[in-house]
């Protein structure tokens, strides 16, 4: 298998799809295309992608950073229990991202109790004996690793879920919804499609009539999903197409399905730099309420302010939305830059702006 | 040097090597071996590669469909960019 | 409430934080930043320098945590005088004498004391370096997290070779295959089970540096230690005023090690190495120090890269023939879930 695998890292292959690239984007208008997950980003910067495309393909990264859409309202929680004395899990992701004042990784300096974890499993397994509590943040991927112990009542009374989950497939719908959107093409996140099957993106194609291409996340993969989308614009189609089919099934995971909707019930959510997105958001049932940290923990959240999302004139919005460049935001690079940054797209490294930064002077 | 560290990245395929209690199970990724949560993949064997996310895991991985992709769009390559008839197609769009 | 800033894991992970740190709160406070003109604290370079009649004083000292202490292919004592060695040998200098000073924790047990004590020894007797002097001492139990080793080493050189000598047109060479104490570490942290293993690299580079000093045409030379290649490349490329550009396929990495980082999302460009050194060498010998390299034990060295102009950058080719800046590592190292 592994060398299966490699192959999707063929260097021949992927010149030969650059040249092809090349040769359909000729006399195109600006194509942007979306992706909405973060390990999408990674490949496309790891590899250097981007330095691949021809001028006028952009590659945009969407609302696809699960833990840089998460308001700083939430963060705000997650800080306040930690220096509260509770110990706080969460993903090494999460730990850097800063709230109204601070992140979880600077509360931790200031003496806070936050503890970081690859996965639920591995706080499970600690044993946990006293009061604590983890931060769920993630998409329709995560959750489900969530959901599964705990509609299984293999979760503790002592660990409290500090929920924060968002779902793609409604963002998504949301962002091209916007008159404004100038997105031409989407690459869909594998990992999402491996839980809600390949079928929850076909409103893409349906209702906005532009091409979907899931996609796995090796360069091959992206360069692949590239091509088909150009193809599709060439020949005036809009087609869903399933190229990580190695992975992603046309009805997607369904225990995974179930268990979300046993533990679950999807509600209007917030999203940082985004706004109100209806029915984005997971919120615990009534069941489950016993686990709820925003219940059990009450009094010492009950001072938490609305959160500081965003700072004046950060376009942070319109660049995840990919109506606007970085370079096209007044702050960047002036008020905002990697080492100080304003906006959450500067904060992750993930994060648009924070690649322009980076990448920029490529030209 | 300190690294503070927990946790693996996603979308690295293991191989399920040992089926445990409790909807565990012991997983190879390229000789580094990792408990792992089942639960989302009821019927998983011995043998199975796996996709696992964030300590559990989500999804198998077929090796028949990743060669079926390969092929695919090696052709696709040949054709569209080296076969005289593919690059006229596109061009005269 | 004003939130009042303090000091962060981030500050001590060796990459931009550090560099910040030091160059904006130790640096300015102290009047007299180098004796005689030598290299000191503006040039920050791996060990400073007093010159001496013709001669040049190197002296570097560093101090070492380490969890675990003891790891696959070493421990914290082998480390602490290794990487002290280290940073006075790639300056071009040979090391002559060490001092030492530890901080224990009460209740530490004595067997591990004498393991850690046997290596530093192992080290410091091969080398041939005396150890002339040092300091011990003890603090209460949970004062101090069980051990910790600083190191200052001295050597002697005519010809300083230092990290900011790049040229336009210079080959960049790796003495050997990258990342293995970092990823040697981290599964060790894990509590990981490494099928052919994973060991650290920390090892004395005296010998290498001997080669490449006969060879000759060595322009820099830097041990790559915390922040891993990336960082070893920055600094040369800032310090230098050159931009670089490297070949990832070139760079020389263990399979297992590979695996491992991707596995955990961290680029093995970030991890540390405790026995390999980057040189910068003039293009006409970079042939014939590889060739010697290869020959003489060092079999994995290579050509990665070279100075493709003026600037201060470092530019990767990437396997798949993409093209990224390769940034200088920053923050805590944390792998992703997403």
């Amino acid at each position: 298998m592994g060398e299966v695998l490699d192959r999707f890292r063929d260097r021949a292959l992927i010149l030969k799809l650059a040249k092809l690239i090349k040769g359909l984007a000729k006399g195109l208008d600006k194509i942007r295309i979306m992706h909405v997950c973060g390990t999408h980003e990674h490949t496309i910067t790891h590899y250097g992608l981007r330095h691949l495309m021809p001028p006028n393909v952009k590659l945009i990264a969407g609302p696809g950073c699960p833990v840089c859409i998460v308001p700083a309202r939430e963060v705000d929680e997650a800080v306040k229990l930690a220096l509260s004395g509770v110990t706080v899990y969460t993903y090494g992701d999460m730990y850097k991202v800063p709230g109204s004042k601070m992140s979880l990784a600077q509360a931790r300096a200031k003496g806070g109790k936050v503890k970081v974890v690859y996965g639920f499993d591995d706080v499970l397994r600690k044993r946990v004996k006293e009061d604590s509590v983890f931060f769920a943040v993630g998409f329709e991927t995560t959750a489900p690793t969530v959901a599964s112990p705990l509609y299984e009542g293999r979760v503790p009374e002592v660990i409290k879920l500090l929920t924060s989950y968002r779902l793609t497939v409604p963002v998504l719908r949301y962002v091209l919804s916007l008159k404004a959107s100038p997105i031409r093409g989407v690459i869909c996140p594998g990992h999402v499609s491996a839980i809600t099957g390949a079928s929850a993106w076909e409103y893409v194609v349906k209702d906005f009539k532009i091409p979907a291409v899931i996609a796995g996340f090796e360069p091959l993969d992206v360069m692949i999903a590239v091509t088909e989308i150009l193809k599709q614009l060439r020949e005036g189609k809009a087609r869903l197409v399933n190229e990580y089919s190695r992975v992603v099934s046309y009805e997607g995971n369904l225990r995974a399905k179930q268990y979300l909707k046993e533990v679950f019930e999807v509600v209007d959510g917030k999203w940082r730099g985004i706004g109100l997105v209806p029915l984005s958001k997971l919120k615990l049932k009534d069941e489950f309420s016993t686990w709820d940290a925003r219940l059990y923990f009450e009094d010492k959240l009950r001072d938490i302010g609305e959160g500081d999302d965003i700072k004046p004139g950060c376009k942070c919005a319109e660049v995840i939305l990919g109506i606007m460049e970085p370079k096209d935001c007044p702050m960047f690079m002036r008020a905002c830059t990697p080492s100080k940054p304003l906006g959450p797209c500067m904060v992750s490294s993930e994060g648009t702006c924070h690649i322009w930064a980076k990448y920029g002077y490529l030209g | 040097m300190y690294i503070r560290v927990i946790a693996m990245c996603l979308g690295v395929p293991g191989r399920i090597v040992e089926l445990k209690e409790g909807f565990r199970a012991l997983v190879d990724f390229g000789g580094i071996r990792r408990e792992v949560d089942v639960s989302l993949l009821p019927g998983v064997k011995v043998g199975d590669y796996v996709i696992i996310h964030a300590g559990a895991a989500i999804s198998k991985v077929s090796e028949e469909d990743a060669l079926i992709t390969l092929k695919l769009w090696k052709e696709i390559a040949e054709v569209m960019g080296y076969g005289k008839r593919g690059s006229s197609n596109i061009s005269s769009r | 409430m004003v939130s009042e800033e303090v000091v962060t894991l981030a500050h001590g992970s060796g990459g931009v934080e550090t560099l910040r740190l030091v160059e904006e709160l130790i640096a300015p406070r102290f009047k007299y930043k180098d004796y005689k003109g030598g290299i000191g604290l503006r040039e920050l370079d791996d060990g400073a320098t007093i010159p001496l009649n013709g001669f040049n004083l190197v002296i570097s000292t560093d101090s070492y945590t380490v969890e675990p202490i003891f790891f696959p292919g070493g421990d914290i004592g082998k480390l602490a005088v290794t990487g002290s060695i280290n940073d006075v040998v790639v300056m071009g200098a040979k090391p002559i004498v060490i001092l030492d000073s530890i901080v224990v924790e009460e209740g530490f047990p004595l067997s591990y004391l004498r393991r850690i004590l046997d290596s530093m020894a192992e080290v410091a007797n091969r080398e041939g370096v005396a150890l002339v002097g040092g300091d011990f001492k003890v603090m209460p139990r949970g004062k101090v997290d069980r051990i910790i080793i600083s190191t200052t080493c001295v050597g002697l050189v005519k010809r300083l070779i230092t990290d900011a000598g790049l040229k336009v047109g210079d080959k960049l060479v790796i003495s050997g295959t990258i990342a293995e104490h970092g990823a040697a570490i981290l599964a060790a942290q894990m509590g990981m089970e490494v099928k052919g293993g994973l060991l650290s690299d920390c090892a004395p580079l005296t010998k290498l540096m001997e080669i490449a000093l006969e060879v000759g045409g060595v322009t820099a030379a830097k041990d790559l230690t915390r922040g891993g290649l990336a960082s070893a490349l920055n600094e040369m490329a800032r310090k230098s005023g050159v931009t670089v550009r490297i070949k990832e396929e070139l760079i020389p990495i263990r399979n297992a090690v590979r695996r491992y980082s991707e596995m955990l999302g961290v680029d093995p460009l970030i991890l540390a190495s405790e026995g390999r050194a980057l040189l910068g060498v003039e293009a006409k010998k970079a042939e014939e120090l590889v060739r010697e390299l290869r020959m003489r034990g060092f079999k994995d060295a290579t050509v990665i890269g070279e100075v493709v102009g003026k600037g201060g950058k470092v530019l990767l080719e990437t396997s798949v023939g993409g093209l990224r800046p390769l940034e200088p590592p920053s923050g805590e190292i944390v792998p992703r879930i997403c």
